[in-house]
């Protein structure tokens, strides 16, 4: 464990292992057409489903680098294509994360979009379209997409509000693929791969899941996603109990409330 | 109280003695009593008469007698409770009186609280004698009172058995409690309070097994014969319904242990505490001697239990285990019945629309044939209980079942174990129409019975007097309100467009702009003044400063304002007038601000009869029908303020706003029938405000009249408010507000 962290570009990030990914249905194959008819591609779901882990895939197969940019509700255009910085006496620009994927040809893919401010996704309005272009005014140069270059962007259906809902002129120019939780089956088979642990404890992981996602809209905004199970997992396999585990890495990770955490832990200790 | 009643003594006192001196002494006596906590002498027989003859009470000499023996804050507590429920009604402070003496001897004084509270919440809801059962109930209530030292009350985990069935799966159940412990298929009914074992886990870990216990009949499908029919065929029914149950836990214990291993072991380990014996080993003679535990596996279903039942129903039926609870098959048959054609129903109709939308025609056109073009495929999944799921297709392509119908399908299965054919076939015309989504309400079916609650919303109202709320205490409803000629608002408009001019400057300062930062650490684009600024400071040697890019800064409002308008009878005149005229100039100016606002009529008559009427809902535009409704606003009966803030704040939960505002325009007087006046509405109000601040909602009232009452600054209390008499002062006064909560 005493490696030192390397420190890459972006655009030096390149995914050499392949990512661990269940296909739950067409997604790899229509990405991979939209790729090639250079469609940009908008990915929804709920949180932890999986949509980041199929960029990495998607990424892996395809041999481009990977550019997440994590949107947030101050994220300015100049965030995300470059600004002049001082170095020595003199500006000098330096290219954000989406210049640099269109001139290195890598995927750059917007993650929460609907974060971030309206003026800051109508800056890839003409990439995402056929003209293929990222206009940079404050150097004056408008820099031209190549045929490597992939824009995708991904989005929470569940937690739109009015205030913060894609616009139809963004949405409308997307390919856009739905994800949600796997089927229980699947869902088994990712966790057990995850976490190496043996299928019946894996099964009832699911099941716990799923009686969360029964809660849905009776006292909890959303239910345990896969990414949690697979936390929960993780942990029990490191040879923490079950029950202990579902309580810190999901029960706590789902509500504050205190009848609600009760309840819950009353539900994974009648499981386990 | 003490002070008061310690008052009311030496004033009777002074009667006899008129003399000043023996005043200050008491007084005296009161006054180095509170701050030395040095204890005053008892209050003697005499004085407690006089104070039960003071409130008109009857009491027996033998309870005075009894009282005397206390130390005098005891005392004065026991006297206050007298004087609280004489407070409600006197005829229930005569029966607590009576039974006063027997309830000291029975219980602490907390508890005697807890039941004078609980006799006043039925005196409430059912009137005198409802209270006279509670208070009749003293015993049983005193003996919980020593159990739930170590028993588990069912207040205490409700909320959370509540969440806790609907993790489980299946149909939602909702928990009540009752005297018999069952379920009838949409309910679970527990017990008021558990106690059996000395440990309060313990006793909370059976709450959650009896749970569980009623869950697995209504999942695992008990109740998918009529069981009622099948009983009476039996020479003794209730025998027949004994078994079955014995039969059943065996069967369900199976599928729990199954299902969920956790709580089958707690079922275990409670039955062993108990001391139970285990039931499986009878045997019986199926063909040759079996025993029950072989006889029944994982896979039974309730009707291969049906079978058995002949064989086992000579036998001396064995006891049931704690959390078996017992078996209501009337009740269940009672609820079964009515959702079986209702979902069947609701079922058909949701196909049809789904039809509908897919054909673009009517369901009334449908052809046999279309109408049976949906079909239901098992879909293999192992968390049902049948071990599979339904997939509605339609020519072989899978649909998305619209919201709701999932729900609906999984409890057709509960109740059915299976989706039948004629279930499959669209509703059609006239069907279709008649039963609407909702129940209709009748509104003159409404009002003629002497409560109204039937579709209205229920609110507490506070009575200072007991210092509690009063439960479910005012009905309220939604009038739509027609709307007038837009004259009124056009005339008010041409009258006060200097006004209105003025108003929508000053919100429009108010609405900020987008600024651009400079000198700033951190931004956008560089600040090229700062960066020559650091350089010059630089090369003459000083340090560079950081701040050198510019940032946009950008103004985001977000809010969200309810006006609600007083429509009572004490409006009338000018104050109506000033109200609507008040209205225009706002909506004119909000509409300048594009902030989210709704309008609110108010009026009511007595607590069963509080009615808001929609002048702009959040969604309306301002439009003339917006400008027609503010136009007919107009005086009608009573205001009882404190329901209409509450309902308010309630539905300002379901807006998301950063900024809430709840605007009063009234003439500040609550006033009502039934007792809303004086100090009581002027508490209840302050409450409602109180309750405003504390869900963050920022409550404001305007009060037009002609100069403000002394009890504003009490009633308004927590909320800010204005007393203006001319429409002029309003501009001046809303911007003040505006900028203070806003900005």
């Amino acid at each position: 464990m005493n490696d030192i962290a390397r420190s890459l570009k972006p655009e030096e990030c390149f995914i050499n292992e392949e990512p661990y990914y269940e296909a739950i249905g067409s997604e790899i194959d229509i990405f991979l057409a939209a790729y090639k008819q250079k469609i940009p591609i908008l990915l929804k779901g709920p949180t932890g489903c999986g949509k980041t882990r199929f960029m990495e895939h998607m990424a892996w197969r395809l041999k481009k680098a990977l550019i997440t940019v994590s949107c947030h509700d101050d994220l300015t255009a100049s965030d995300l294509v470059g600004r002049f910085l001082i170095s020595g006496g003199e500006t000098k620009w330096i290219d954000g994360p989406l210049a640099r994927s269109v001139r290195n040809g890598a995927i750059c893919y917007l993650d929460e979009i609907v974060e971030a401010r309206k003026d800051t996704t109508v800056v890839i309005h003409p990439l995402a379209d056929d003209r293929r272009v990222l206009p940079m005014e404050k150097v004056g140069e408008v820099l031209e997409a190549t045929d490597d270059f992939c824009l995708a962007i991904s989005y929470n259906p569940g937690y739109q509000s009015v205030l913060k809902d894609l616009k139809q002129s963004t949405r409308q120019r997307f390919v856009a693929l739905e994800f949600d939780y796997p089927s229980a089956e699947l869902e088994t088979r990712i966790i057990k791969t995850e976490a190496d642990i043996d299928h019946s404890l894996a099964e009832h992981l699911v099941k716990f899941a799923h009686m969360t996602r029964n809660l849905k809209g009776s006292g909890l905004e959303e239910g345990a996603s896969t990414r949690l199970l697979v936390h929960a997992a993780k942990l029990i396999s490191a040879g923490i109990t079950p029950v202990d585990a579902c309580h810190t890495s999901i029960a706590q990770a789902l509500t504050d409330d205190a009848e609600m955490l009760a309840a819950i832990n009353e539900l994974s200790s009648s499981l386990f | 109280m003490m002070l008061k009643c310690l008052r009311q003594l030496t004033n009777s006192v002074l009667h006899y003695f008129n003399s000043d001196h023996f005043y200050h002494v008491i007084r005296f006596k009161i006054k180095f009593h509170a701050n030395t906590s040095m204890s005053l002498p008892p209050f003697t027989f005499d004085e407690i008469e006089e104070y039960f003859d003071d409130l008109f009470i009857e009491v027996d000499e033998s309870l005075i007698q009894h009282l005397t023996q206390f130390d005098i804050q005891t005392q004065d507590t026991l006297l206050e409770l007298i004087k609280k429920a004489a407070d409600t009604n006197s005829g229930l402070a005569y029966q607590l009186a009576k039974r006063m003496q027997k309830a000291i001897d029975l219980m602490e004084i907390d508890t005697i609280e807890l039941w004078l509270d609980q006799a006043i919440d039925v005196f409430d809801s059912k009137g005198l004698y409802g209270a006279i059962e509670v208070l009749d109930e003293l015993e049983s209530i005193a003996h919980n009172a020593k159990q739930k030292l170590t028993g588990i009350a069912f207040e205490e985990v409700c909320n959370m058995l509540e969440h806790f069935v609907v993790g489980l799966n299946g149909r939602c159940l909702k928990i009540e409690t009752d005297k018999e412990t069952y379920t009838d298929t949409e309910t679970i009914f527990l017990p008021g309070i558990i106690n059996k074992y000395t440990e309060r886990d313990d006793n909370f870990q059976l709450y959650k097994c009896i749970v569980v216990h009623l869950w697995a009949q209504n999942w695992f499908g008990t109740w998918r014969s009529n069981l009622v029919n099948v009983f009476s065929q039996y020479e003794k029914p209730a025998r027949a319904q004994q078994w079955f149950h014995v039969l059943e836990m065996i069967r369900l214990d199976h599928k729990i242990k199954h299902e969920l291993p956790g709580i089958h072991r707690q079922m275990q380990r409670l039955c062993e505490l108990g001391g139970h014996d285990k039931i499986c080993d009878i045997s019986i003679n199926a063909g040759k001697q079996k025993n029950l535990e072989t006889l029944i596996t994982l896979q039974s279903r309730a009707d291969d239990l049906l079978k058995l039942l002949p064989l086992v129903y000579h036998l001396p039926t064995p006891s049931l285990n704690f959390y078996a609870g017992c078996l209501q098959a009337d009740q269940v048959e009672l609820r079964r019945e009515i959702r079986l054609v209702k979902e069947k129903d609701l079922f058909r109709r949701a196909i049809a629309h789904v039809l509908e939308e897919k054909k673009d025609k009517p369901a009334s056109e449908f052809s046999e044939e279309e109408r049976r073009e949906i079909s239901a495929q098992q879909i293999p999944d192992p968390n049902m209980p049948e071990g599979f799921k339904y997939r509605l297709e339609i020519d072989g392509d899978s649909i998305e079942p619209p919201d709701g119908v999932e729900s609906l399908i999984s409890s057709i299965i509960q109740d059915l174990g299976e989706i039948p054919d004629d279930y499959l076939v669209a509703a059609g015309d006239g069907h279709y129409k008649i039963t609407a989504d909702k129940e209709k309400i009748d509104d003159a079916n409404v009002w003629a019975g002497t409560y109204h609650e039937k579709g209205a919303f229920l609110h507490r109202e506070w009575d200072y007097r007991r210092q509690r709320y009063k439960k479910n205490w005012c009905a309220l409803r939604e009038v739509e309100l027609t709307p007038g000629s837009t004259a009124f608002v056009k005339a008010s408009v041409e009258k006060y467009s200097g006004l209105i001019k003025n108003l929508r400057r000053t919100f429009e300062i108010l609405r900020g702009e987008d600024k651009n930062l400079k000198k700033q650490p951190y931004g956008d684009d560089i600040d090229i003044d700062a960066l020559v600024e650091s350089f010059a400071d630089m090369t003459s040697g000083m340090e560079m400063s950081q701040n050198i890019f510019t940032k946009m800064h950008k103004e985001e409002r977000n809010i969200a304002v309810i006006f609600m308008v007083d429509m009572s009878g004490s409006t009338k005149g000018w104050i109506n007038d000033a109200e609507r005229e008040s209205l225009v100039l706002l909506s004119e100016a909000l509409e300048t601000l594009g902030d989210r606002y709704a309008i609110y009529g108010f009026t009511g008559n007595t607590r069963k009869r509080c009615e808001i009427y929609p002048v702009k809902t959040f969604d309306d535009e301002y439009d003339d029908k917006t400008k027609g409704r503010i136009g007919n606003i107009k005086p009608q009966d009573y205001t009882r303020l404190g329901v209409f803030i509450r309902h308010f704040n309630q539905m300002f939960e379901t807006v998301e706003a950063k900024t809430k505002l709840l605007i009063t325009l009234s003439d500040g007087k609550p006033e009502d029938y039934d007792g809303y006046r004086g100090e009581y509405g002027i508490e209840d109000t302050r409450m409602a405000l109180l309750e405003s601040r504390q869900q963050g909602i920022h409550p404001f009232c305007i009060t037009i009249d002609k100069e403000g009452r002394d009890y504003l600054k009490t009633m308004y209390g927590s909320a800010s408010y204005v007393v203006i008499d001319d429409i002029k002062q309003l501009p001046l006064k809303i911007a003040d507000i505006y900028r203070s909560i806003t900005s």
